[in-house]
């Protein structure tokens, strides 16, 4: 009897190529949402699917060098434009809705969620 | 090991080692961040060799074929010399040929140059005066004519060098052309592909040059021209347009009046607003933004929300340097 290798959660959703699916119906998605899309407003998109591209990795339990601190700055001027947790509830909505289109298990599905989550706090700089 | 020129300053990469690690080791200033070929700030360009495919993940195809890497993601395959900026511009002598009304505002300039020019469809040059004042304009024809290249020039209230090539500049005279730039280009791949084109006044140029390119390289999918103007007098080139209609069953020409009254086969609203009502799903489209910046960022987004990818959205906002455009 051989032993199954257990894989990653960034493996089982399929790597890098799933988070490249994902972040353009997962920005397509937040930028069509009129109760965030003003806090994209006067991004370079180019520059904004990158960042996209770096947080769904993250999310993903894939390769990355989460900073809480470049985080919280990073969002430091939508926090005083009002960014709350209505709204990072938002894009949690649209991160689960994303992978839900992606026929990604709802086990998975959860966990990804449950790693996002743990930016709250630095986003919302609380 | 291998040898990575930067300017004067050569830094040495040693067996699995980056690019990047090599710079920093050497403590060369250049942006990075996620060091995993995310967020793209290392981007580089090679000077010489074609830098290993590996290193070129995930970017736009015209910054691949320019040879543009991430320097995170790059284990040298060979000695390279690279830039962290735009190399310094090269210029070639150009003759003045013709010179021709488009519209009352707009005239097409003809200029011969000595060396023939190595440019993509779409792409722009500078064309600098004996004295230094350049401007960006940018080339009107295909890749067919490399050494006669068409410009649009458009005269602007107070704009120091239009001024200067409608009224002083004569057919014989000598202005200097530099190497080609700019992203917002035609590459002759996926010729099945739909392709969307949105100009704003001289914004038509390069979109002229790149249809003329792709229907001369047998481009197959379905080429859709929206050129817009304020008014009718601002439309200029309907005829040759209409023309390439009737010649090439796969291309399409929607000449577009924000303002005043137009004859019949123009659309009255503004080019941007009736393409993209007109084509809501553009799922695996191209699509070529050229003109008016804030046409140009506007119609980038929303392409991408009516289903664009962003790597297929190729976009050129005209800055222009003269503070009264309108």
């Amino acid at each position: 009897m051989s032993e199954t290798p257990t894989l990653t959660l960034y493996d089982q959703l399929g790597g890098e190529a799933a988070v490249n699916a994902a972040v353009d119906i997962f920005y397509r998605k937040v930028l069509s949402d009129h109760r965030i899309n003003r806090f994209f407003d006067n991004t370079d998109m180019e520059q904004q699917a990158a960042k996209q591209k770096a947080f769904l990795t993250m999310a993903f339990g894939g390769p990355n060098n989460y900073n809480g601190t470049d985080m919280r700055n990073a969002h430091a001027r939508l926090v005083k434009m009002g960014l709350d947790n209505s709204h990072f509830d938002a894009v949690m909505e649209h991160l689960s809705g994303t992978l839900q289109e992606l026929n990604v298990p709802q086990e998975l599905i959860a966990q990804v969620a449950a790693i996002a989550e743990s930016t709250r706090s630095d986003v919302l700089g609380k | 090991m291998k040898k990575i020129s930067l300017g004067d300053q050569v830094s040495f990469c040693y067996e699995g080692e980056t690019v990047l690690d090599a710079l920093l080791r050497d403590n060369i200033d250049i942006p990075n961040s996620c060091k995993q070929g995310a967020c793209q700030s290392c981007m580089v360009r090679s000077l010489d060799v074609e830098p290993p495919v590996a290193a070129q993940s995930g970017l736009k195809d015209v910054l691949r074929k320019q040879k543009h890497f991430l320097a995170c993601l790059c284990y040298p395959e060979q000695d390279m010399a690279i830039t962290l900026s735009q190399q310094p511009e090269f210029f070639t002598e150009g003759t003045v040929m013709e010179k021709r009304p488009l519209n009352q505002e707009t005239l097409l300039l003809t200029v011969e140059c000595k060396e023939p020019l190595d440019f993509y469809a779409g792409q722009f040059v500078n064309l600098k005066r004996v004295d230094g004042l350049m401007r960006s304009y940018s080339i009107a024809n295909s890749r067919l004519h490399d050494k006669k290249l068409t410009f649009h020039i458009r005269r602007l209230a107070g704009g120091r060098f239009s001024e200067w090539v409608h009224q002083e500049l004569l057919v014989g005279d000598k202005i200097a052309v530099s190497d080609p730039q700019g992203l917002c280009y035609y590459l002759p791949t996926r010729f099945e592909q739909n392709m969307l084109l949105i100009g704003t006044g001289s914004g038509l140029a390069p979109l002229a040059g790149i249809i003329t390119e792709a229907l001369q390289q047998g481009h197959t999918g379905d080429i859709h021209l929206f050129h817009g103007s304020r008014e009718m007098d601002g439309l200029y080139w309907i005829e040759e347009m209409l023309e390439l209609e009737r010649q090439y069953p796969n291309f399409h020409y929607t000449p577009c009046v924000s303002r005043g009254d137009s004859p019949e086969g123009v659309a009255v609203g503004r080019a941007n607003d009736i393409a993209l009502s007109r084509l809501p799903d553009l799922k695996g489209w191209r699509v070529f933004l050229c003109g008016h910046p804030e046409m140009v960022n506007e119609t980038k987004r929303q392409a991408y929300l009516n289903g664009a990818s962003l790597k297929d959205i190729y976009a050129d906002a005209f800055h222009v340097a003269s503070t009264s455009l309108d």
